[in-house]
Formats: structure tokens, C-alpha cells, sequence
């Protein structure tokens, strides 16, 4: 298993996580995944990227800097995003009920060890 | 964009919508253009086609070479825009899809929604027929016409 499936994980084995991937940050291209069998990892991880791209541009337009952390809150769940890296992002999809504040704990320590 | 097959206009207007592709390109795997966005002279889209099945036609073989399952894409990434190309059957026998994206969209949304391009072309396609065999005398004729249809002049 490489250093990047182990660290996904890490990430997996929180209650209400659906899936873990390390995303190219340009090109939307998965690197590592470990997600449910019914998520299509390619698309969340085009769709990701996509959306990190458009709110980094509008976070630069007001003036706000590199955002350093996204959290898309749906009625059925949640999509954390932050950067992992020279042009990589760590992605999470999880349920509506995980611990948000222990996911992106994890999710800045994996991204520290992918950096 | 432009069609010279009626079936192919409505899933590679929701392709265009989605992907924001700069250019493309449905092209046979002879190279023989189906449809066209953003091309503005017919030398550019004969040669693209050309090349893009010239491309596809030297990794498949290369694929039989190495005893490889045939590669179905190929990336060249630049620093400006990307070009995907990829090889995909429909009813209607094997095409291939040449798209010219740049830096506002990105490889993986261009890979998302071209694989949808493709199950919606699979749908919209009428079951393959024969066809009509085109004469030496008439070959120009319908080269003219194709071209009419793809550039509208």
C-alpha cells in the first residue's frame, strides 16, 4: 500500500467519511483514492477541482488571498477540500453528521504528510 | 458548432455547455469529419482530423505491439491548452473526439463530460447502415457538400 493510500485511511476510518482522494490540483485527475464503491471518484475529483479553482478565484478577486480550506455543506452531506501540496488537493465526502472538526484535524495532518 | 449528421448536434451541445471546450472535434476512425465547434477554416479542420485519427491509428498500433488492450485516449497537456483525444464506439461504428480545452476548465471535467458525450451519442445513434458508395465523379461533389454543412459557406 503506498504512503498516500495509508494516509487516505486514515481519513477513511472517521465515522460518516464516504471517501478520501488526493486530487491533482489543474488537471481534476485523481492520484489516490479510497472511496465507496457508488462514488465515482473521477467526477469528485473533476468536480473538486473545478470548484477549489472558481473559489480561489473569487476569494483572490475580494481581495482575500489562497483560501486554505473549503467546506461545501449539502442537505445530504459534506465536501472538504484543502490543498495537499505543490498542485495537489486532499478531498473528503462525507455524511451529514460526521465531526467536521475531527475530519479537517486529519485532513491537515495527511496534508502535512503528503507535503 | 456544426453537424453533418442531425443525431450528433444535441449531445455535443450539452458537451460544449458543460465541458467549456475551446474546440472540437467527432471525427471517423478514417479521419472523415462528423461534426465541428470552433474550427473557422476547412484546412484546419481537415488537417486536425487527419492527425487526430493518424494519432490514434499509431497507438493502437503501438498497443498491438506491446500485446496491450488498445488505448482508447491520449493527453498532450501544454502550458496554454490541452488536447484530449480519445476513440469510442456508437452504432454507428468507431469515431473519435479531438478537444482543445484550456485554462478554463481543466482534464478531469473535459474527461467527465466527454464520457457522458459518449453514452449520449450511443443513445442518439440510428442502428448503423450501409453506406451509399460515393463515385470518383461524385466525390468532389460530396466532399463540397460536407464542407458546406461543417464551415455554413
Amino acid at each position: 500500500m503506498s504512503n498516500h493510500q495509508k494516509a487516505l485511511e486514515a481519513l477513511t476510518a472517521i465515522h460518516g467519511v464516504r471517501g478520501a482522494m488526493i486530487a491533482t490540483g489543474d488537471d481534476g485527475i485523481v492520484v489516490a483514492e479510497a472511496v465507496m464503491e457508488d462514488v465515482d471518484g473521477g467526477a469528485l475529483a473533476a468536480l473538486a477541482s473545478s470548484l477549489s479553482h472558481r473559489l480561489e478565484a473569487a476569494a483572490a478577486a475580494a481581495g482575500g488571498g489562497r483560501p486554505g480550506f473549503l467546506h461545501l455543506q449539502a442537505t445530504a452531506g459534506a465536501l472538504l477540500v484543502c490543498p495537499a501540496g505543490p498542485g495537489l488537493l486532499l478531498v473528503v465526502i462525507a455524511e451529514r453528521g460526521v465531526n467536521v472538526g475531527r475530519a479537517r484535524l486529519e485532513m491537515a495532518r495527511v496534508a502535512e504528510i503528503i507535503t | 458548432m456544426r453537424s453533418v449528421e442531425p443525431w450528433v448536434v444535441a449531445p455535443l451541445e450539452g458537451f460544449l455547455g458543460e465541458s467549456s471546450a475551446r474546440l472540437v472535434l467527432i471525427m471517423t476512425s478514417a479521419g472523415q469529419v462528423i461534426a465541428q465547434h470552433g474550427f473557422t477554416r476547412a484546412l484546419d479542420v481537415m488537417s486536425a482530423a487527419a492527425l487526430g485519427a493518424g494519432i490514434m491509428a499509431s497507438a493502437q498500433e503501438l498497443a498491438r505491439v506491446i500485446t496491450w488492450p488498445a488505448f482508447t485516449t491520449v493527453v498532450h497537456q501544454g502550458t496554454r491548452q490541452g488536447h484530449f483525444l480519445a476513440r469510442f464506439e456508437t452504432p454507428r461504428g468507431v469515431m473519435i473526439g479531438l478537444v482543445v480545452f484550456g485554462s478554463e476548465t481543466s482534464l478531469g471535467l473535459v474527461q467527465l463530460f466527454f464520457n457522458q458525450l459518449v453514452l449520449d451519442l450511443k443513445h442518439a445513434a440510428p442502428a448503423e447502415k450501409q453506406p451509399p458508395q460515393v463515385l470518383p465523379a461524385d466525390f468532389e461533389k460530396e466532399l463540397n457538400a460536407s464542407l458546406r454543412t461543417l464551415f455554413g459557406r
